[in-house]
């Protein structure tokens, strides 16, 4: 992996500005479906902003308050897997650039 | 201004998205004298919109007259670079114009400062702005569209324009528009790095508020479709990479590895060194062209800018904040007609599509209808950039060994790579026929 003298993805983000929606998650993802379409890996390398992740339980874990609304993973996630929607006005990413 | 619309809708337009697309077509509507609400999601507008960063905004200045001298644009393009990376070199094509200082017809610009300003115009034009309210859907009835369901509330139109970005959840929701294929795709993935003025000034070999735009290609992607670009703001530079989704997928790779790889390249290190992280994000790109641009009207609904599928990736040029801002003016124009003859329809909603055919976003999506298909071929990404550089180090690497000339240089080389002469000489000519 390329050291990227910014830091990780994560320490990125921290820099970005995010109104969080602490009641709900804009993102929902049918387990099943996922394990049975094996759309765990590419969810998770996909994702530039590392939503989501490969748990031990072998579940798509989703950290949706990092989430940078491009809908990459839409896109791409086979049929029945993802439920995914802009969060609620207000809320998620802020830019302050673009 | 009267912004009261008619008893029987609560405005003459709703415009779902303000960015440029939705800005402009709000802001022409609206001098026009009609009653047009302009809802965004973001809580300013400009939160949510991202672009790599080059726009041609000569259009501007027939959209909103003075654009030039008030937007909060960056830096004027007076620098292009293409750029063929290999892992440890890159072959550059490198223009510089003072004519383009004197034209002005490219500006690097931040799109939340940029869309922030555009929305204020709109505002002072009449329009009533809507921030950081979602639209959930769109509202129809015996199949037209007659207003938008937002935050509970329900609110009608004449017309609804759909300005919602590339995903076009709305028109995706209401059947208008379908997925489009992962090759129609791309994801830009992006930092903004601040660095004192000066110093990009010196780095890039500027003056004033000139600017320079570098198109990279090769191993920035690890020869995936797409490529990587780096433009200079002010007091920033944008850079990042943009990966075909359906290469992407396939690949393995992961696009934030992908992004710091770029960023962390010899050629791209040396421009950022010392720079300060402002910002990271990323974007959908749509890089179908032509295919792209179908289903942009329902009866009651118009579809423009991202949403409609409008951008154009020549090669040397990635366009799209010119082609939203052209359809807002086309767009504009139709809606204008619809709402002073009071029809609505499909047929006459659908004179928006001939509009644009008949201005310069039309008829680049159809000059250029042959470039996806043409930046598909995947030798574009790794082969032809190693080629060129290993007939460059023929040129330079004056080892002792007898020269010889250009041609045999170039033979050598061909035979050293994996592409061979007259696939490659067809890829050239298709190239020229298509970009």
């Amino acid at each position: 992996m390329s050291k990227n003298p910014w830091g990780t993805v994560a320490e990125r983000l921290d820099r970005n500005r995010y109104e969080t929606d602490t009641e709900q998650s804009h993102i929902l993802v049918n387990q099943a479906e996922a394990e049975r379409a094996g759309a765990g890996p590419l969810l998770a390398r996909i994702c530039p902003a590392r939503v989501y992740s490969e748990q031990a339980n072998g579940e798509i874990g989703v950290l949706y308050a990092a989430c940078l609304e491009c809908g990459t993973c839409l896109a791409a996630a086979p049929p029945g897997v993802l439920s995914w929607s802009y969060p609620r006005g207000g809320m998620g990413v802020i830019y302050r650039e673009g | 201004m009267d912004t009261t619309a008619t008893a029987e809708v609560d405005f003459d337009v709703i415009v779902a998205g303000a960015g440029i697309a939705g800005s402009v077509t709000a802001y022409r509507l609206a001098l026009q004298g009609h009653s047009v609400l302009l809802v965004e999601r973001g809580p300013s507008p400009g939160s949510k919109n991202l672009s790599g960063g080059v726009f041609y905004c000569r259009v501007m200045e027939e959209a909103m007259p003075g654009f030039l001298l008030s937007a909060p644009i960056e830096r004027r393009i007076t620098r292009n670079c293409l750029s063929f990376l290999s892992a440890s070199s890159f072959v550059n094509l490198d223009y510089a114009d003072d004519r383009l200082a004197q034209s002005v017809t490219a500006v690097s610009v931040l799109r939340a400062k940029l869309d922030e300003w555009l929305a204020a115009q709109c505002e002072e034009a009449g329009v009533m702005l809507m921030p950081g309210v979602r639209v959930d859907a769109l509202i129809t009835e015996d199949g037209r569209v007659t207003g938008i369901r937002a935050g509970g509330d329900e609110l009608s139109a004449h017309v609804v324009v759909a300005a919602d970005g590339v995903n076009s959840l709305l028109c995706r929701q209401a059947g208008v528009r379908g997925p489009e294929p992962l090759k129609h795709l791309a994801v830009g993935v992006k930092s903004v790095i601040g660095l004192p003025r000066r110093v990009i000034e010196e780095r890039f070999n500027l003056s004033g508020d000139n600017g320079a735009a570098y198109a990279i290609v090769g191993d920035c992607t690890k020869d995936l479709g797409g490529g990587g670009f780096l433009y200079t703001n002010l007091e920033s530079l944008s850079v990042g990479v943009v990966l075909r989704l359906d290469d992407l997928a396939r690949s393995g790779e992961s696009s934030a590895e992908l992004h710091d790889r770029f960023l962390t390249h010899p050629a791209t290190e040396s421009f950022l060194r010392g720079g300060e992280l402002l910002e990271y994000g990323c974007h959908l790109v749509a890089e179908g062209g032509l295919a792209m641009a179908h289903d942009l009207t329902r009866p009651g609904l118009v579809v423009v800018g991202d949403a409609a599928g409008l951008t154009l990736n020549t090669g040397f040029t990635v366009r799209g904040m010119d082609l939203a801002a052209g359809s807002a003016l086309a767009a504009a124009g139709v809606v204008d007609s619809a709402l002073k003859r009071g029809d609505y329809s499909q047929e006459a909603l659908d004179a928006y599509p001939r509009e644009l055919d008949k201005i310069f976003v039309g008829q680049d999506m159809r000059t250029f209808r042959r470039a996806p298909l043409f930046l598909e071929n995947p030798h574009m990404y790794g082969d032809y950039g190693r080629l060129l550089s290993d007939i460059m180090y023929g040129v330079y690497n004056l080892d002792t060994t007898p020269r010889r000339h250009l041609a045999a240089g170039v033979g050598d080389a061909l035979k050293n790579s994996p592409l061979a002469l007259l696939p490659t000489v067809r890829d050239a000519l298709a190239g020229v026929r298509a970009l």
